[in-house]
């Protein structure tokens, strides 16, 4: 971490572009595709033929319904779409369908963090530039596939309330689980479906006026988005120090030099002459809409990760189920089966389950939430060790069956009695005399080859905190 | 009023290329029309609500329904210069 | 006894289907009359040779021409540009295919100001159309073809677009009836846009009969297009013969009393008003103090929606490109300069002006809050009358020429048509008599505009055709 966090403090604001995962484009009856020939999925009103007219696809309107109401937004009674006026080649209509001074919601909370606003709008072309390098510098010509134009997009803003790379990088994971419980989207960044942009500024510690502000475009993963931020900071804070100033301009961060360049070009400075589109009509979303929209937006990962923290799960286990639905609905699941202290079920669940599925690899399979409550009622219950547990989870996650059975017949279940268990432990006591020793001099580290020997008696049934209870107690420790 | 510098900026938003001739007369063409346009700032317009739009209806929507796609060959016939199924044009930086 | 192809050409839509039906007349005769005819007025920008293959319904056997800004599937569309020079669309608009599935048949696309920004048909980059009425005379605009194959016997009804007057005034020009239905009646989609919250698709025809024919088979709701109403339940034939217990509403501050009326177009109205009263109807003296702004909302709306309507034609998709040696920014500049003329230029100006940075407030702010008045001044106004009625153009036909150097003498003619589209109702002009025009020579044309509440056509219509058998005004003679 470098010093000028001492003098500064950072302002960071997202701008993130979701795709939605809608059948049809925003405005036209066309399949949006992914890694299809250029320019098969397009027709006349995608590729702004003269004439053609946008229709609102309605499925977007829900999405975006919903994913406002996962980010806890006002939805406007009303709201409007604009044009954005501007030329380049992978604008078809020569402006952008999007939503200006009435966007579709806004005055929403990710967590600590404010959201700005919630609105609609059109996905641009891809365009390739062909040349010798392929970069668009160096280009002699560009091809454009129309494939992607007009692709539904929910953009959000958030408030200016993230302080670190760190915290934003966090902060864009959340909202990236947020949104993809809603089903609105894939966000899956590799794919483009998630977009980052980032508002960075520095402002002296302590001081309430906002410095100028840098716009960092497109970081493509959500380490190039950290990294980025950082390396922004770092440079906003090296002219400061020299008393410069900070230009307000868009940049660009290449996570491979790490350098950071404009990306201002020749071009004029923008005048996007936004007006309200005529082609369409207002969006009033009704009761039924927003119903629709809310039924389709579970719990929130923020609030999951809220209830779970007050269950008294670990923080890391609460972060874990919150991101993870399928994995959060099977721990409840296990919860609702068994009486057992949630933070225990969830170190099963998260701990032990997921372990023994990571090692089953491809030959596991899924265990019924409820054989899986029945093993920790046993556990729970002493009628078979933690250890012995364990072995019988690994056989459940390969080959399924009853836990109880699995228990009997692979000669785990019954435990061992405490009379039966001191006898063992007096046994491996006497046969690791040398380790006994150790032990009553105060080397603690000696316990193993005792406990060792037990378990290797009672084939693992015995629960090991019980066995090294009885040591200390044999020997006095 | 608008200046001939105004007319070039206005110009160049637009993407048209005027001539050094067009430039003149653009300029004193516009200052006529906008002279008489700006008559509308001497009425009084407080609190009165923009219509940008008359007619009064909201949420008409489409269903998700796809439909198929044009054939390429009938989207691109008309292109001025398409190249291997796409859209070629000069470089924006070139 | 086989009428003569002069005399096919002087029918009504109405008139011609009526002798189909009795099995008096052979609708590819029919169509010959017009295919055939030689087209010295430039009327067409391409016509048809045959009637293809018409499908059946109320308009069977109906020859039709549509200005050249609607979309057809494979049939040349420019309107009116050089930029769409040798374009043929992938579709055709809905209100041609409502025409074609009603068993009428395409006889042609005709000439028009490009983008149908004009009033003089003197924009189109295909060369000026001659008004039948006098050689030297401009059809009016932007429809100035539609109307004037119509008034010259080229055509028996053609479809039109009106903007700011683009239908009305070309048909009061040329001696016919030109209608722009209420804002959202018939389906812009396929209709080049020039500015879309005021373009409406309309029809010129040679009498008010027809005008309601035609609309009847247009006025569907479109779901390819957001803003279309349709009209519920049709419209059906008027009939009406009197005008009595309706109310004409006159505004002297919107009125022939303007500054720039010839006085022949003045007393031709004056007489009009005469005749309302004759037929039993009541001239209302009302006020509509903001559309005599109209003229300076409309400049400034229709071309700041224009300037983004007209972004997309940039050398990429279709149409003309050039400059292809150097960047993309000269490529565009290249294929913009190239492809538009200059009127079209002059608005893309005017709007991209009017919509930048630090002007939106003055121009285009300022513009939709008169916008607001203009409407709720006709809607007090049509509390108290059922039609507010005004000459549609100031002036009748004007000489070619007369008016192209000076754009806002040009806009002037556009005075007492600009304001319903703004406030979206429908208007109709209907020839209301002749008058010598003030440079002199013979007697040309006047227009009488009436206009009603949004979806008042049916009564609209009625009006109008009272006070058509009323008038009993000459159409021209169709020569051979
Ligand atoms: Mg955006
Ligand atoms: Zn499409």
């Amino acid at each position: 971490m470098s010093e000028w966090h001492e003098r500064y403090e950072a302002v960071i604001g997202l701008e993130i572009h979701v795709q939605l995962s809608t059948r049809t484009k925003m405005f036209c009856g066309c399949e949006p595709s992914f890694g299809a020939d250029p320019n098969v999925h397009t027709c006349p009103v995608c590729l702004a033929h003269p004439g053609t007219l946008p229709v609102v696809n309605e499925r977007a309107v829900g999405y975006a319904l919903a994913i406002a109401l996962a980010l806890d937004c006002e939805i406007a009674p009303r709201s409007i779409f604009h044009r954005k006026n501007y030329f380049y080649p992978d604008i078809p209509k020569g402006y952008q369908i999007s939503q200006y001074d009435i966007p579709l919601a806004s005055a929403g909370r990710l967590g600590e963090v404010r959201i700005h606003r919630v609105h609609l709008e059109e996905d641009t072309a891809k365009m390739i530039h062909v040349g010798e390098s392929g970069r668009i510098h160096a280009s002699t010509a560009s091809l454009v596939d129309f494939n992607r134009a007009g692709t539904p997009l929910v953009e959000i803003v958030s408030e200016p309330d993230i302080s670190s790379a760190a915290h934003a990088r966090e902060w864009a994971q959340l909202l990236r689980e947020t949104v993809r419980q809603t089903g609105a989207s894939d966000v899956s960044m590799e794919e483009g479906s998630l977009r980052c942009d980032a508002n960075v500024s520095l402002r002296p510690l302590g001081a309430k006026e906002l410095g100028t502000k840098t716009e960092l475009k497109n970081m493509n993963s959500f380490r190039f988005l950290e990294r980025g931020i950082e390396a922004e900071l770092e440079r906003q804070a090296g002219l400061l120090d020299a008393g410069s100033a900070v230009d307000q301009e868009t940049l660009h961060f290449d996570p491979t030099s790490g350098a950071i360049t404009s990306l201002r070009s020749k071009e004029y400075a923008h005048d996007y002459r936004y007006l309200p589109e005529p082609d369409l009509v207002p969006l009033a979303p009704t009761e039924e809409m927003i119903e629709a929209a809310r039924a389709t937006v579970g719990e929130a990962p923020a609030a999951r990760e809220a209830r779970y923290a007050e269950l008294g799960l670990a923080a890391a286990q609460a972060r874990q189920l919150a991101f993870d639905t399928d994995l959060a609905e099977y721990f409840e699941a296990v919860l609702e089966g068994v009486r057992a202290d949630p933070s225990a079920v969830a170190n099963w669940v998260v701990g032990d389950l997921v372990a023994a599925r990571r090692d089953a690899g491809s030959d596991g399979g899924e265990i019924p939430a409820d054989s899986l409550a029945r093993l920790i009622a046993m556990v729970q219950a002493k009628e078979i060790s933690h250890g012995a547990g364990r072995q019988v989870l690994a056989v459940l996650v390969k080959q399924g069956g009853d836990p109880a059975e699995i228990a009997e017949r692979e000669g785990l279940s019954g435990g061992a009695d405490s009379s039966e268990l001191e006898a063992v432990v007096e046994r491996a006591i006497a046969a690791n005399e040398e380790a006994a020793e150790k032990l009553r001099a105060g080397k603690g580290g000696a316990i193993g080859p005792i406990v060792g020997a037990v378990m290797r008696e009672t084939k693992g049934r015995a629960d090991g905190g019980e066995v090294a209870e009885l040591i200390r107690t044999k020997l006095g420790v | 009023m608008i200046d001939r510098d105004q007319v070039l900026h206005v110009a160049r938003l637009a993407r048209l290329e005027l001539t050094d001739e067009e430039l003149e007369r653009m300029a004193s063409e516009l200052s006529v029309i906008l002279e008489h346009v700006e008559r509308i700032g001497e009425l009084d317009l407080d609190g009165v609500e923009p219509t940008s739009h008359v007619v009064d209806i909201t949420n008409v929507l489409r269903a998700d329904e796809p439909r198929p796609s044009w054939p390429r060959e009938r989207t691109l016939a008309g292109a001025p210069d398409a190249t291997e199924g796409a859209y070629r044009v000069p470089s924006p930086q070139a | 006894m086989s009428a003569t192809a002069v005399e096919l050409r002087g029918l009504t839509v109405a008139g011609g289907l009526e002798r189909i039906r009795a099995g008096e007349l052979d609708p590819g005769e029919w169509f010959g009359a017009y295919a055939s005819a030689d087209d010295g007025l430039n009327a067409y920008l391409w016509r048809a040779d045959d009637p293809g293959a018409p499908g059946e319904g109320a308009l069977e056997g109906a020859p039709i021409a549509v200005k050249d800004i609607f979309c057809t599937e494979g049939i040349p569309t420019t309107a009116g540009s050089r930029i769409l020079e040798g374009y043929s669309p992938a579709y055709t608009a809905t209100a041609v295919r409502l025409l074609l599935d009603a068993g009428a048949s395409l006889l042609g696309k005709t000439n028009m100001d490009e983008f149908a920004m004009g009033s003089s048909n003197e924009n189109s980059a295909y060369g000026n159309v001659t008004n039948p009425w006098g050689t030297n005379r401009v059809p009016g605009g932007s429809s100035g073809g539609s109307a004037a194959a119509v008034a010259g016997g080229l055509a028996p009804a053609a479809l039109g677009t009106d903007t700011g007057g683009s239908i009305r005034q070309p048909a009061s020009l040329c001696g016919i009836v030109g209608l722009k239905p209420t804002y959202g009646a018939i389906s812009r989609y396929g209709m080049i846009a020039f500015a879309s919250s005021l373009d409406q698709c309309g029809t010129l025809t040679r009498d008010v009969t027809d005008a309601a024919l035609l609309l009847d088979a247009l006025c569907k709701r479109d779901p390819c297009d957001s803003t279309s109403l349709g009209i519920d339940g049709g419209v059906s034939s008027p009939a009406r013969t009197d005008l009595k217990g309706v109310r004409f509403g006159v505004a002297p501050d919107f009125s022939a009393d303007a500054e720039g009326v010839e006085a022949g177009v003045a007393d031709t109205f004056a007489r009009n008003l005469d005749l309302i009263r004759e037929l039993g109807g009541e001239i209302v003296e009302i006020s509509l103090p903001h559309a005599q702004h109209g003229l300076s909302a409309y400049y400034v709306i229709a071309p700041a929606e224009c300037s983004t309507n007209l972004a997309r034609f940039d050398g990429v998709r279709y149409g003309l490109r050039a400059g292809d040696g150097g960047d993309l920014t000269s490529m565009y500049e290249a294929t913009r300069e190239a492809g538009f003329g200059a009127e079209v230029k002059r608005r893309i100006m005017l709007g991209t002006y009017a919509l930048s940075a630090g002007y939106y407030d003055a121009y285009y702010g300022r513009a939709l809050r008169v916008r607001t008045k203009i409407s709720s001044d006709f809607e007090q106004a049509f509390a108290n009358v059922d039609f507010v009625v005004t000459p549609t153009s100031p002036v009748v036909a004007f000489e070619q020429g007369a008016k192209a150097a000076d754009p806002m003498a040009m806009y002037l003619s556009d005075y007492f048509t600009v304001p319903m589209p703004l406030a979206g109702i429908p208007a109709i002009s209907i020839p209301s008599g002749l008058s010598e025009p003030a440079s002199g020579g013979p007697e040309l044309p006047v227009g009488l505009q009436l206009a009603g509440p949004a979806f008042s056509e049916a009564g609209m219509l009625d009006a109008a055709l009272a006070l058509e058998k009323a008038l009993g005004f000459e159409p021209l003679e169709i020569v051979a």
